[in-house]
């Protein structure tokens, strides 16, 4: 890690030495707040984006901008619930992939075409872009990181 | 027998027993998947599916009820995706070294993929609701619903899609790499993270801890970009 290490003030040791739960639900808190800044940002000016992903670009701009000290994640509680978040992501997407079976009929008729299209088109889209990736940067690379 | 469906009869109401099941089945696939030491097809997100529709196609269950339980489970995603800022600001050095090159390569990928995806669907069925549900099928689950719900697909067919498209590529990724004789740790995790989300970054993150992060970076860039140009995209072909 290169980030610069925020200073560590007496706001931040009371939150660190807060309890995990406590921290939990302070930077869920967060999440949340960037969330509802995202949903309504789409609203209010029509964008195509989804209200989480203009959250997330929130996020990560006030991180680039701030740091990750006081102005932004005071006492790390939004890392916190962040990191434990995406610890169980694979487990989220789970109910959106048991509503396949609402669509039994267009699966009935159109599985080949779906099949194909996915191994097709990922295969192909993954070759093409590894191999223009790898003329791009085999040279310009330090493995020394 | 009667107390027994007494019993069912209230649970099946509330959606404590959905929850609980959601839970159960996932953590029963992830068990298996790490005593089998991680097959790429038992995929613990394909497996609970698997489960969980055969589950609710035995009991008759309908899928709204189901989702009167899941939905808990369903709602972390906003919340999750805006947490992948994390992961994203930890390869913001980097980002800052090679940016040009990297968007540039991950908006070559996001195009291939989403136009392949778009072409061969167009090619091979007549059906527009399947197309537009593929098309964003490259990005990471809770963006690619949303651009689905966007552009007039099925959002949860696009989830199916999405998670398939990532079983995928994780499973053949690494291989792929082998034949082409791909070996920069760069171009294996942009092309692992602009073609197979989050379930490829998770594959390469096994392996090598550099392209993993790559591919974090190139997931979540596509993802933006995809946001922005789908529907702009298919406005011009005239297909929304």
């Amino acid at each position: 890690m290169r980030s610069p290490q925020s200073a560590t003030s007496k706001a931040d040791e009371v939150a660190n030495t807060a309890d995990d739960g406590y921290r939990f639900v302070r930077g869920l808190a967060a999440l949340l707040a960037f969330q509802i800044a995202g949903e309504l940002m789409t609203v209010v000016f029509d964008l195509p984006v989804p209200g989480p992903l203009l959250g997330m670009v929130f996020l990560f701009s006030g991180l680039v901008l701030y740091g990750r000290g006081r102005a932004v994640d005071p006492g790390g509680s939004v890392e916190f619930a962040s990191l434990g978040l995406l610890k169980i992501f694979p487990l989220l997407f789970v109910p959106a992939g048991v509503g396949v079976m609402l669509h039994g009929a267009l699966l009935a008729r159109e599985w080949l075409v779906l099949i194909a299209v996915l191994v097709v088109s990922t295969l192909f889209s993954m070759a093409v872009t590894a191999l223009v990736a790898e003329r791009a940067f085999a040279s310009t690379e330090d493995t020394g990181r | 027998m009667d107390a027994l469906k007494t019993l069912w009869v209230y649970l099946s109401a509330s959606p404590l027993l959905m929850l609980a099941g959601t839970l159960g089945a996932y953590v029963l696939a992830s068990t298996v998947f790490l005593r089998l030491q991680n097959p790429p097809l038992l995929n613990p997100i394909l497996v609970s599916v698997v489960l969980l529709v055969g589950l609710l196609r035995l009991t008759g269950t309908e899928f709204e009820a189901y989702f009167e339980g899941a939905q808990f489970i369903h709602f972390l995603l906003g919340p999750a995706t805006v947490a992948l800022a994390f992961p994203l600001y930890r390869q913001l050095y980097l980002l800052r070294r090679y940016w040009l090159g990297i968007l540039g390569v991950i908006a070559l990928g996001t195009c291939v993929g989403t136009l392949s995806a778009i072409g061969i669907t167009y090619i091979l069925s007549s059906s527009m609701e399947l197309l537009l549900s593929v098309a964003p099928k490259s990005v990471t689950t809770p963006v690619a619903m949303g651009i689905s719900e966007k552009i007039g697909g099925i959002p949860s067919l696009t989830g199916s899609a999405v998670v398939l498209t990532g079983i995928v590529g994780a499973a053949v990724g690494p291989s792929l790499f082998r034949w082409c004789r791909v070996t920069s740790p760069i171009a294996k995790g942009l092309a692992m993270g602009t073609t197979a989300h989050g379930i490829g970054t998770a594959r390469l993150m096994e392996d090598d801890v550099q392209s993993g992060a790559f591919s974090g970076l190139a997931m979540a860039i596509s993802a933006v970009l995809l946001a922005f140009l789908l529907p702009t995209v298919l406005a011009v072909l005239e297909l929304t």
